[in-house]
Parts: C-alpha cells; structure tokens; sequence
C-alpha cells in the first residue's frame, strides 16, 4: 500500500513537472521569433507609439524570468492580463467558453463510452464473425474520416435534408438543460464517432488478450457459461486497460472538440483559440493553450495512475 | 517475376483497392496540370455556379472552377504532407536509432525532450507556434514534421532496442564497424518492415492534420488549392442541401480509408499485430 502511495505521488510529481515546463515553453514563445514580434504583428507601418504601447502590453522591455513567473501567478490565480484585440479580461472570456466545452465533451464522452465498451465487448465476443468485421470496416473508415467532413455530413442529413437538428448550435448560459442537450446533439454526435472507433478498437484489443489467457480456458472447460465467464472472469482483469482507453480518449476529445466547435460555431473555448490564432491575440491563445495543454496533461496522467493501481506489475519497474 | 505476381495475387482485397486508390492518387498529383481543364486559381465565372457541361463541379466562392482545384488540391496537400513525413522520419528515424544504440546519456536527454513534447497536445503546440511564426508552407513542413518525429522516435528507438541486443549486431561492433554502417548494415534492414507500416500511419494522420489546420484558414493560405480550405471556403452551400463543398473533404477521406488498408494489411504481414486465438 505504501509502495502504492509513492508511485502514485511520483507519477502526480511529475505530472506536474511537465506542466510546469509547458508552462515554460507556452510562455516563452514569444521569444522563438527572430527580430521583433512587434514588428510581425503590427505590420511594417506601424507608428512608434503603437510599437511602444503594444510592448508595454506584451511586457517585452522586461526580463524574460520575470515576466514568466508573473505570468505563471496570473495563470493559477485567474488574472490572465487582458486580451490584445477588444481589451476584455482574458478571464471573463474563457470563463463561459470553458464550461461549455467542457458540457460539450462530456455529453460526448457520456455518448462514447458506454457505446464503445459495449460494442467493443461484442466484437471480441464473436471476433471473426460478420458483425466483428463490418464492425473493425466502421472504425477503420471513421478513423480515417476528417473530423470535419463528419461534422458536415451530419449536418447535410439531420440539418438541411431532415431538418430535425440546428445545424448551429448557439448555446447560451440562460438556456434550459433540455434545449442545451437538443442543441449541442449534433456535435457531440460528430465527437462521438470520432472517438468511438479507438475506444472500441483497444476495448477489443485488451479483452481479446485476456480471453486468450488460460485460466479463462479453464473456466470454459469447467462448463461456466459463457456470459458469465465474461463479466466474472475477463472484465474484473480487463476494467484496467479499459479505463487506460477511456481516459487516454477523453484526452483527445478534449482537442478534437477545437474542429467541431469551429464547424458547429459552438461559443466553446476552442473557437476562442481559432480565432485569436487568426487575429495573432498572443495573451488570449497562450492562455487558452494552457487550458489545454493542462486538462490534456491531467487527464493522461490520471491515465497514467488508472493503470498503475489496477496493474499491480507496474509498481516494480525493472 | 512470377512469384511476385503471385505475392500481389495473395493480397487481400481491401489492400489491393488500397493501393489502387493511392496510385491513383498519385498519377492524378503529378499530371494535375495536364488533367485539369483550368488552371487553380484563374477567376473563370460567376460565384457559386452549379454544375455544368463548362464547369463540371461548378465554381467555388470566387468562381474559379472547383474540378481544377480539386485536382491541383492533390497535389499541393499530398506533397506538403509527404514533405513533412519524410522529414520527420528522418529526424526521428536517426535521433530513434542513435539512442538505441549509444544509449546512456544521450538517450536519456532525448527521450526526456521528446516526453514533454508529445506532453502538449499537437493541435494546439502547432496553433501556437503558427500564431507567432504566421503560416507559409516551409514553416508549416517544419512545425508538422518536429510534433511528428517524437512519434516516429519512439516507434524507432523501441523496435531498435530490440535489435541492438542481438549477437550479430555485437558481432559487428567488435569487428570494428563504426556507427553508420551498423545502423544502415544490421539496423536499419531488420526494422524496415514497422517502419514502413508506421510511415504509413503518420502519412494519414499528418494528411488529416494538415487538413484541419486548413480548414481552420490556419494550413495552406490562398490562392493555393487545398482540400481543407476548400472545403470551409464553400461551407455555405451545404445550408442549401449541395453537397460539392464535401468532394475535397471526401478526397480526403478516401485516401486516408485507402492507405490505412494498406498499412493494416502490411502490419499483419510483417507479423506482430495478429489476434492471438
């Protein structure tokens, strides 16, 4: 239990360690051009005086350690500096965006995981059958499908053709639960096929391997049944693994939903970026690039933990 | 001769469609001038046209013909995404090999670096180095192919591992060949088979990414045809049930469905991947 402990806190050590250094890499960005960013970003017929105001902004005449750590204090206390296009506190604008990129990869994830485990769980229990290989034909073509050709190809059907669905999903703060969920369908439905077909694969994968195990064999030869020997015998060994799957997908939709949220114009924290990225707001995607970098980090850390206590060979690493 | 027609007689149909969809990919890519009744970016006609015996796909938003900037679309997209592949497999084909051999401390240091580097995810690392450096094609081939070659280190170092500790691999060193000839002689030759495979795989994901970037206006800059970008460029006509905005999209997708048959078949030959029974 102890050794257990000290894995794990070693794991969380160095999780955020990485953290940090990204931290150190995102904020340091600015220093990779060469010459002057001003001068990129304001074009070459900017004034003086503007170059100077946008460096104060920047706070380019300062050093560089001490601007990392104010900017790091900024970061964990919520005080992200104000954006350089409309002046709003970088704070106020992600705050919303945030909790509803977040509602929108959750409905996602709440769509994509049980789907993927249990259809997963069918393809390795009749592995080589029709329905294994027309499923394994699914998820080689989602997989290979541009996330947002999806995205439109459901609009094109449930959208414009059928008219069931808003092919824009504007969701606001104020909007009742039911509307939200009806609304932001489409996307998450677009996030879910996205990410169904990994998870079902590795679903697959890991359960295969351990149907292949002998004292699974053993158990068939006793006479148990064949469900039972599923959920009794395979799935308490399999639920590690599986849960690695999850979340190292949950990981990825939190990216992916950067596409989806642009094609849907969903007001999500991945819009934010696209577009601060076009309008080269630095402050706006340095912060939401944090954001990301730290619920991606997080989550595949928790990955990572996930499969060192359900794994109990991973607490002695040769 | 003969037993190679029948090596190609024992593919499975999914992998011989693959390959002729690639081929075919790639005769349309290198002749697209001479199979394109227009050139990419001439402004032929109207906004929007439908589709026409003059313009068989009609035309884009600014009315150039979107059959012509679908073809030039191959060429541009395929070859920035080969461009990055082949770059970073070979920086991270040697980086991967050198620290399966050497091992020790510069093995440690690289694989710390590429560790925080796959630490951030891609999309966002490559949406902030573009927001400083600003998009042209040579700085998109660079920041593709330095998030991608962490991943081809990682596939290379491990299936070198398994190499190095071999006898005959020692057996060279102790005659005395030096590092180049073990990786190209005794390394390079017996890791082949995954590489190829995995080369395959980084093709379709980096083919992929290239294309969201583009679809976000952030990839390819106009007037260059480019499947993403065309694709969010007439968006606005899916609205009104036209499916052309989809083609390049579709382009994508099939190439993409193409070459992962293609890597799936040379994965099972090259043994490793198979279900155990």
């Amino acid at each position: 239990m102890f050794n257990l402990l000290r894995v794990v806190a070693q794991r969380l050590a160095l999780g955020l360690f990485t953290l940090l250094i990204v931290s150190l890499i995102i904020a340091s960005i600015v220093e990779l051009l060469p010459g002057d960013i001003t001068q990129a970003i304001l074009g070459k017929s900017a004034t003086p005086e503007t170059v100077a105001v946008f460096r104060a902004e920047l706070g380019i005449d300062r050093p560089v350690h001490e601007r990392y750590i104010e900017w790091l204090k900024g970061m964990v206390t919520g005080d992200m500096g104000r954006s350089l296009a409309n002046r709003r506190e970088i704070a106020e604008l992600v705050g919303v965006r945030l909790s509803n990129t977040l509602f929108l990869g959750g409905f996602a994830a709440a769509i994509a995981v049980p789907l993927s485990l249990i259809l997963g769980l069918l393809a390795a229990l009749y592995r080589n059958s029709i329905f294994d290989r027309g499923v394994n034909l699914f998820t080689l073509t989602s997989i290979s499908f541009p996330e947002f050709f999806v995205a439109y190809i459901l609009i094109l059907f449930f959208a414009v053709k059928a008219g069931w669905f808003p092919g824009i999903s504007n969701v606001s703060t104020d909007l009742p639960l039911g509307d939200k969920l009806f609304r932001t369908l489409l996307p998450a439905a677009t996030l879910t096929l996205v990410v169904v077909a990994h998870m079902m694969r590795m679903t697959r994968a890991a359960i295969i391997n351990l149907l292949s195990s002998d004292y699974i064999e053993m158990a068939y030869l006793k006479g148990i049944r064949p469900m039972r020997v599923i959920f009794h015998h395979a799935l308490p060994n399999a639920w590690g693994p599986i849960v690695n799957v999850i979340a190292l997908n949950l990981a990825y939709l939190v990216v992916g939903v950067v596409i989806v949220e642009v094609v849907f114009v969903y007001p999500g924290l991945g819009q934010l970026l696209v577009d601060s990225v076009s309008k080269r707001d630095v402050p706006v995607v340095q912060a939401c690039s944090m954001i990301f970098a730290g619920v991606y980090i997080l989550l595949n850390l928790l990955a990572d933990i996930v499969a060192i206590v359900t794994n109990p060979r991973l607490l002695h690493p040769r | 001769m003969q037993s190679m027609l029948k090596g190609l007689w024992a593919v499975p149909l999914t992998a011989k469609l693959g390959l002729v969809v690639v081929m075919a990919y790639l005769v349309v890519a290198v002749f697209a001038p001479v199979i394109a009744p227009y050139s990419e970016t001439e402004i032929l006609g109207a906004s929007y046209e439908l589709w026409s015996d003059k313009y068989p796909l009609g035309t884009d938003s600014l009315g150039r013909d979107m059959l012509s900037r679908l073809i030039f679309g191959a060429r541009n997209t395929i070859g920035i995404a080969l461009a990055a592949v082949t770059l970073a497999f070979l920086v991270g084909g040697a980086t991967g090999m050198l620290a399966a051999i050497l091992g020790g401390w510069y093995d440690t240091i690289i694989s710390r670096i590429v560790d925080i580097l796959m630490a951030i995810p891609s999309l966002v690392f490559a949406l902030l180095i573009l927001t400083i450096l600003g998009t042209s094609i040579p700085i998109l081939i660079l920041v593709i192919a330095v998030l991608d070659c962490t991943r081809v280190y990682r596939i290379t170092r491990a299936a070198a591992m398994n190499v190095v500790v071999l006898e005959y691999v020692e057996v060279a060193r102790l005659r005395g060949e030096g590092l180049w000839w073990v990786i190209r002689k005794e390394i390079l030759p017996n890791i082949m088979a995954p590489l190829l495979a995995e080369f395959g795989l980084r093709f379709c994901f980096v083919f992929l990414f290239i294309a969201a970037l583009s679809f976000l206006g952030l990839g390819i800059q106009p007037p260059t045809a480019d499947w993403g970008s065309m694709v969010r460029d007439n968006a606005t006509l899916i609205n009104y049930g036209d499916i052309t905005p989809l083609l390049p999209a579709a382009a994508i997708a099939i190439l993409t469905v193409a070459v992962n048959f293609v890597v799936d078949w040379l994965l099972h030959r090259s043994s490793g991947l198979r279900d155990p029974i």
